[in-house]
């Protein structure tokens, strides 16, 4: 899952029946400093997010899975809106060789 | 399963039904000396995991679903351990 912020709105007329009363949203996907990471894409919303909510995301089969039991053809959906995202900074992430212990 | 730290937390009242109740967390992977460090990503947890732990995260969906407890969540990656300590021998 991903964070990301909605920055619009798309509208399809004919698309796949199983799409059809999803809300589609545009999204730009970001890292957790608010950077967009990539271009925007479009993502179904079940949570009723709008324009400049920072929402969480769900990529691949599982995003068609937010509309269960209607499972269509999606690949990114807006699972939640998210309040507070906060991340320490400067956190060592090398794995250096030999052994490391986290305890 | 990827090897990475927790890094953070994410609040978030308006969600899908599946992760009510569940902790959310951001979570960097480690990597090799020398390499470029990887974008974050958000893990439910199902370890009791913290910020600053090195953790087991999987992101698989179906595994995900299964640890959860919660058949066709839209989930996908999810921590399943804490991570003691590692011994790489050498970088490939």
């Amino acid at each position: 899952m991903i964070l990301g912020r909605v920055v619009g709105n798309v509208v399809a007329t004919i698309k796949d029946e199983q799409l059809v009363g999803e809300k589609l949203l545009l999204v730009q996907l970001m890292n957790r400093k608010r950077e967009p990471v990539g271009r925007p894409q479009a993502a179904i919303d079940v949570v009723d997010a709008g324009q400049g909510d920072f929402v969480f995301l769900v990529r691949a089969r599982e995003a068609a899975l937010a509309t269960y039991p209607v499972v269509g053809p999606v690949d990114l959906a807006i699972v939640g809106i998210v309040e507070t995202a906060d991340a320490l900074e400067n956190i060592e992430l090398e794995l250096p060789l030999g052994e490391s212990f986290f305890i | 399963m990827i090897i990475g730290k927790v890094v953070g937390t994410v609040v978030s009242t308006i969600k899908h039904p599946a992760f009510n109740g569940r902790k959310l967390l951001l979570v960097r992977p480690l990597h090799l000396p020398g390499e470029k460090p990887e974008d974050d990503f958000i893990a439910v947890d199902a370890a009791q995991a913290g910020i600053g732990d090195t953790v087991l995260v999987c992101q698989e969906g179906n595994s995900t679903r299964q640890v959860i407890g919660v058949p066709n969540a839209p989930v996908r990656s999810s921590i399943i351990g804490i991570i003691d300590s590692i011994s790489l021998q050498s970088p490939i």
